[in-house]
């Protein structure tokens, strides 16, 4: 089959630089209205660019034509169920969009005096304040710009919280089921990752924590529910354990969804947490970011978050520099504003009840799911230095998400990529795979509470079949995905720099 | 407002079918003693329509530049966004979809990054681009850790000129890992390359220049260019993605790694973010890149198709050895980016960049015509520049605001300037000639 029919079918689209053509425009504009000199006039010879940047030259038409065809190559979560585990892909409500594009917030400039910002200046101040209530903590800073830049603000913190007290401490300690995130951010506030191992339950092991813990231990990171989507039971243990050591406890805020309103990490001893307003509170992924890392902190570490922090005088609002002890900045300007505004629509729109009954429905479908999916697909877990997996028990409820091991299916030849890929041909995204570690073949599936029980179990009866497949049908399986608009991609191939971008040319001077 | 779709019926329905009573059954992992005993302090829930009105108001209740002229720069700016960007990015598809996981069915956002690279690679001059960064303030402390790992040195020195929240950026993550980072002030608006030369040593990592810079100068590039690599040490340049249609590329000028904020490429300023780091390097550090970046593959059946590749630099592989902690890019902002360059073209590029000089060179000889008023340096300029104003510039900025004006940055916001009745005046292809003119006559009565 040539190209062009295929084409016809938007399973091959050209890049748009293929698609150029000299002498097209794609928006017009408007002739200068000031007086208007020869460029030399402005600029000294040294200065001007000689060679344009060579950018398409198309029409409006093929540039909406263009990209209307690329989106319809991308699954998304307004199609269906999107069951990527700890990314929780819920629906993104449309009014949050309206809100976000409102001209007095869209086209606000972060350089304004505060006193032309009031209505965001509000916006911000009483979403800090939800968040801290949230979360039980006491002050929040908006400004990181996703949730692992979250995560390194709030080392930052602690960092600067032991600084202040005289002694930086060199360690951090995370359980080897934690997102890789977590180590990555260690080692840039400078210090080292100390690995916990989980124990047979699924959980960390309070007695080995307590063995690892030392005056050079600066924090432990925990996500609650953990990336098993177990529950930490332990957790006030874990606290003393921590606080006695005269460190602190860091939660990953990646599991909020489970908790909102049942408990909070202030409550449950935690020090420092950051949200993901992307998960959390439904703002849209946009194909992987922007988000949103705001992080929360208890009283007396307030002082090191990042500056600015907005702040009420009386009936105004504005925003406070004056932040001695702050960390500084960790971006410019004050945050993903816009990723707030949604944010704040859909706290208001929740209110208290609509929370609580967001994470217990989130809860309910995970175990809905968990259960009627334990007899193919039962969740283990391989402690360290074990040979064997061991099983969590059934009646071991899940929280928000499970974590389900393929290793049965090896004896077909099949592994869970396989699986995740033939998921695909049945008009499902496939969960989040190969995470966490410590489960060998694993799959993780988060339905969210915005998944109704049909849809759920449209995906049960997908994930069943699947398994009988692999029984009877293997090569099936393991050429998956068929009816998708590519096949399996050579990700080697892509691996050169001559590969990542169309213009790719080696530089003379080497 | 609930977005729950499951009545209590179908709640009921799973509770049987797995064999519990209640959701609470499924709670009983979570200890009383940490168990919330009372509903959250937080105002009732609204409906829809309570809503838009709520947040209607809010949004009213600021002065922004849909209803005041803007001439309020700083490295967000008032630039056209062409309708076709919103509705294009603004489909589900792109907006609601996550990290392309599963290329075979994310091919839309993953060709959309390799055009975004190359978009990106077209404008700096460089080999390699990545994904996009948060915004310029980190891809440039992204781009100091990167020429801290390449070198094996320890001290970055920062142009004065460089803006002051990346300055603050960057101090702000060298402090963990131990960074040395030096601030050299500015003679007349830029850094003089003999100064510069005299503070560089063998442990220089890199020298962070933003061009033009803050104050809207253009540096001396290719003086600083000749000593930076005279001393071993690389030139990290962020540069304003719109002069890149008439001012000379980074890679031209024999930078390294070239960042920036890509905001002016078809987003909105919305007060500050979402925002749109971009990041570009010359090939030799392409596995010491952060950030996510696309590759060109082929299938199972030799068709052209896109992946996520170089992934050993990234968090999820290395962990602790990780080149950065970041894990996602800002995907829909670069795509409005992607469509804009579009949408403008190799001429229309060009085409805004002439008309911010035209522009923005007309308000200054205006301004600078008033008595009282000067500019503050004499050096070329791009979109924005400083004027010496006759009154405080704070009190002159609040004053034409009541007035529908948004006439600039008072530039003693930000003491370590030490600029006295400073004013940064922004002018984008958007100001019209009567606008400028009304800005020029009522800063006049202040003379």
């Amino acid at each position: 089959m040539n190209e062009r029919i295929r084409r016809g079918h938007t399973l091959s689209e050209p890049l748009v630089f293929e698609l150029s053509s000299p002498g097209r425009r794609g928006v017009s504009l408007p002739e200068p209205d000031v007086p208007a000199r020869p460029l030399a006039a402005y600029l000294p010879a040294g200065d001007m660019r000689d060679v344009p940047p060579e950018l398409p030259e198309v029409s409006e038409v093929d540039v909406v034509r263009h990209y209307t065809r690329l989106s319809t190559l991308n699954y998304h979560p307004d199609r269906a169920m999107y069951p990527l585990g700890s990314c929780t892909i819920k629906h993104n409500p449309k009014v949050n969009e309206d809100m976000a594009a409102l001209p007095g917030f869209a086209r606000l400039h972060p350089m304004q005096q505060d006193e032309t910002c009031q209505g965001s200046l509000q916006l911000l101040y009483e979403l800090s304040h939800y968040l801290a209530e949230i979360a039980g903590l006491d002050g929040v800073s908006l400004q990181p710009a996703a949730g692992a830049h979250g995560e390194l603000t709030g080392l930052m913190i602690m960092r600067a919280y032991h600084e202040n007290r005289g002694h930086a401490r060199r360690k951090v300690i995370i359980p080897d089921s934690a997102h890789g995130t977590n180590p990555a951010s260690v080692t840039l506030v400078g210090y080292e990752t100390v690995q916990i191992p989980t124990n047979a339950h699924g959980l960390v092991d309070t007695g080995r924590l307590a063995e690892l813990i030392d005056e050079e231990t600066a924090a432990f990171m925990l996500t609650n529910p953990n990336t098993l989507g177990l529950f930490e039971s332990e957790i006030r243990t874990i606290a003393d354990i921590v606080h006695d050591a005269g460190a602190l406890l860091y939660m990953d805020g990646a599991n909020l969804n489970a908790v909102l309103g049942i408990t909070r990490p202030g409550d449950m001893g935690f020090d420092v947490v950051h949200f993901n307003l992307h998960k959390t509170f439904s703002t849209p992924h946009g194909g992987g970011g922007p988000g949103a890392g705001p992080v929360g902190v208890r009283s007396d570490l307030v002082r090191f978050l990042p500056t600015p922090v907005p702040v009420k005088d009386g009936d105004t609002y504005r925003f406070d520099y004056n932040r001695p002890d702050s960390i500084g900045r960790v971006r410019s300007f004050g945050g993903s504003f816009g990723m707030m505004v949604r944010a704040y629509a859909y706290i208001r729109a929740n209110g208290p009840d609509g929370l609580r009954q967001v994470s217990e429905n989130a809860i309910l479908n995970a175990n809905y799911i968990m259960r009627r999916l334990e007899k193919h697909y039962p969740r283990t877990v391989l402690v360290h230095g074990a040979q064997k997996e061991t099983p969590i028990p059934a009646e071991v409820p899940c929280q928000h998400e499970f974590v389900a091991s393929g290793t049965r299916f090896r004896e077909h030849g099949v592994r869970m990529l396989d699986i995740a890929k033939r998921l695909l041909d049945y008009g499902f995204y496939a969960p989040t795979i190969y995470f966490p570690l410590i489960v060998p073949e694993a799959a993780m599936v988060e339905p969210t509470e915005t998944e109704s029980k049909e849809s759920i179990d449209q995906f049960i009866d997908a994930m069943t079949a699947i398994a009988e497949e692999v029984e009877n049908d293997p090569e099936l399986v393991r050429n998956a995905p068929h009816t998708t608009p590519v096949s399996r991609l050579d990700e080697a191939r892509a691996a050169h720099p001559k590969t990542l971008n169309l213009r790719y040319r080696k530089p003379e001077t080497e | 407002m609930t977005y729950i779709p499951n009545t209590d019926a179908d709640r009921q329905a799973m509770m049987e079918a797995i064999g519990i009573g209640s959701v609470e059954e499924l709670l009983t992992v979570i200890p009383t003693g940490v168990r919330l005993d009372g509903p959250l302090d937080l105002p009732p829930a609204l409906s829809e329509l309570e809503l838009h009105d709520t947040m209607g108001e809010m949004a009213a209740r600021n002065g922004s530049a849909d209803r005041m002229a803007s001439f309020v720069g700083g490295g967000m700016y008032d630039h056209f966004v062409p309708s076709a960007v919103g509705h294009l990015a603004g489909r589900s598809e792109f907006l609601t979809s996550y990290t392309p996981y599963q290329p075979e069915v994310s091919q839309g956002t993953l060709q959309g990054i390799y055009e975004f690279q190359t978009m990106i690679c077209e404008l700096t001059g460089l080999d390699v681009a990545n994904a996009s960064m948060y915004d310029g303030a980190s891809a440039t402390a992204e781009a100091a850790l990167l020429a801290r790992s390449a070198t094996r040195r320890d001290r970055v020195l920062l142009a004065g000129g460089l803006h002051p929240h990346y300055v603050e950026t960057v101090y702000t993550y060298a402090h963990g890992p131990g960074i040395e980072v030096e601030t050299l002030p500015c003679t007349g608006g830029t850094l003089d390359p003999d100064r510069l030369a005299s503070a560089l040593s063998d442990d220089t990592a890199c020298v962070i220049v933003q061009h033009p810079n803050f104050f809207g100068c253009l540096e001396s590039i290719r003086d600083l260019e000749r000593v930076v690599h005279a001393a071993g040490a690389l030139l990290v340049m962020a540069v304003d993605p719109i002069s890149l249609g008439v001012i000379e590329s980074p890679g031209a000028y024999g930078a390294d790694i070239a960042v920036g904020e890509g905001q002016s490429m078809g987003n909105h300023v919305s007060y500050g973010g979402p925002a749109l780091g971009f990041f570009a390097a010359r090939d030799r550090f392409v596995r010491r890149m952060p950030g996510r970046i696309a590759g060109q593959t082929v299938d199972q059946e030799n068709r052209r198709g896109f992946v996520l590749t170089l992934q050993a630099r990234e968090q999820h592989i290395r962990r602790d050895k990780a080149t950065s902690n970041i894990c996602t890019s800002q995907q829909l902002n670069a795509l409005m980016a992607t469509i804009y360059l579009s949408l403008i073209g190799k001429e229309g590029l060009r085409q805004v960049a002439e008309l911010c000089l035209h522009k923005s060179h007309y308000a200054a000889e205006r301004i600078a015509e008033l008595p009282g008023y000067e500019l503050a340096f004499d050096r070329p300029f791009f979109k924005e520049f400083v004027v010496r104003t006759p009154a405080p510039p704070g009190e002159i900025v609040t004053r034409l605001a009541e007035e529908g004006l948004l006439t600039g940055i008072d530039l003693g916001r930000f003491p370590s300037l030490e600029l006295e009745n400073g004013l940064l005046i922004a002018v984008t292809e958007r100001r019209t000639r009567a606008q400028i003119d009304r800005l020029v006559e009522t800063l006049g009565r202040f003379s």
